[in-house]
């Protein structure tokens, strides 16, 4: 365990923000200036706090989407409709706001460069946040571990950093990105249509079980998939595994 | 709503454990006093729908450790786990 200090006082801070990015319809990016970030290891993730006129407070978790190495702090929401929180970050909030959060939370679903590879990463949805840290550090340190996503998403419309996933995975031959699209394929598709299985795993992890996983999506996703990489060989300490869970967003 | 979509990980009481323990829990070791599984707290399955969250053992199912919170006082609940190692 490299990183094993005492922890400073988890307190509350505002963070102002910096720009609004339109991922996809429903998805939308925060960049927020934080005064005396401490700083974050990929897979962290903020606590943030809305607080109504009458005091009533909400709290939601939500994984840091930026490298540590970006000078700001980016995080990545997802709009659910009955939600009580993600409906105003995603659409309420505008250049300037003040948002109350804090962090960075978590030590157990971290990848650092430099820690054993290969590197597979599995989401769905949104679960791709976390992930897209770990890629983007692993870019931001010109890390050789070979990696590799399996990302699956109901359209192609719905799949956040597309572009900017395909600009890695073109730039870096070890960096392989496969796409399942489950619900409706365009036309001449040739990635995979289906929910992801063991066959899926099967072609798409690493041989053995050969170095570390990190599962992220909504519990059922994540359960399938930790399931199927334990049959294609991986061991059970070598999964670690993040599941959304109903907290109502 | 199944019960199976209520599971989440130990990452989930992070931020919980953050306010309670000045170091990091998630990636505490911790063994089950039922069926002696030893799992990182972080592996462990959280729910965090009841008042307070439960933690389970990944192996048995059995309650590890119940936290409750409420107006800055704290509830721990520790009988399910023999012993946490921590790293310092």
């Amino acid at each position: 365990m490299a990183r094993a200090a005492v922890l400073g006082r988890l307190i509350w801070q505002l963070g102002e923000v910096a720009e609004l990015i339109d991922e996809t319809p429903r998805v939308k990016t925060l960049v927020l200036e934080i005064p005396d970030w401490p700083g974050h290891r990929s897979g962290q993730h903020v606590d943030v706090r809305l607080t109504a006129e009458d005091g009533y407070q909400a709290q939601r978790s939500y994984s840091i989407a930026s490298a540590p190495e970006n000078e700001r702090l980016e995080i990545t929401v997802e709009r659910l409709d009955d939600g009580e929180v993600s409906p105003y970050l995603a659409e309420e909030l505008v250049v300037g706001d003040k948002l109350e959060l804090r962090g960075p939370i978590g030590g157990y679903f971290v990848w650092e460069a430099g820690q054993d590879g290969p590197l597979l990463l599995v989401a769905a949805g949104s679960g791709v946040v976390p992930l897209m840290a770990m890629l983007r550090h692993r870019a931001a340190t010109g890390a050789d571990v070979p990696a590799r996503l399996l990302y699956s998403s109901r359209t192609l419309e719905e799949v956040i950093y597309r572009d900017e996933l395909d600009r890695l995975s073109k730039a870096d031959p070890t960096l392989e990105v496969h796409y399942a699209v489950t619900r409706e394929q365009p036309e001449g598709w040739s990635g995979y249509a289906r929910r992801v299985d063991e066959e899926i795993l099967r072609e798409t992890a690493y041989p053995n079980g050969e170095g570390v996983a990190f599962v992220c999506g909504p519990t059922r996703f994540v359960e399938t998939v930790a399931n199927g990489l334990l049959a294609v060989g991986y061991a059970p300490e070598r999964v670690r595994t993040e599941r959304f869970g109903p907290t109502g967003g | 709503m199944e019960e199976q979509d209520l599971k989440l990980d130990g990452n989930a009481a992070a931020g919980l454990f953050r306010e309670l323990f000045a170091f990091e829990l998630t990636t505490a070791r911790g063994r089950c006093d039922n069926c002696g599984a030893i799992a990182e707290v972080g592996a462990v399955a959280v729910y965090a729908n009841a008042p307070g969250s439960v933690l389970r053992c990944p192996k048995c199912d059995a309650v590890l450790m119940r936290v409750a919170a409420n107006g800055g006082r704290y509830w721990l609940d520790v009988r399910g786990i023999s012993w946490l190692e921590i790293h310092a």
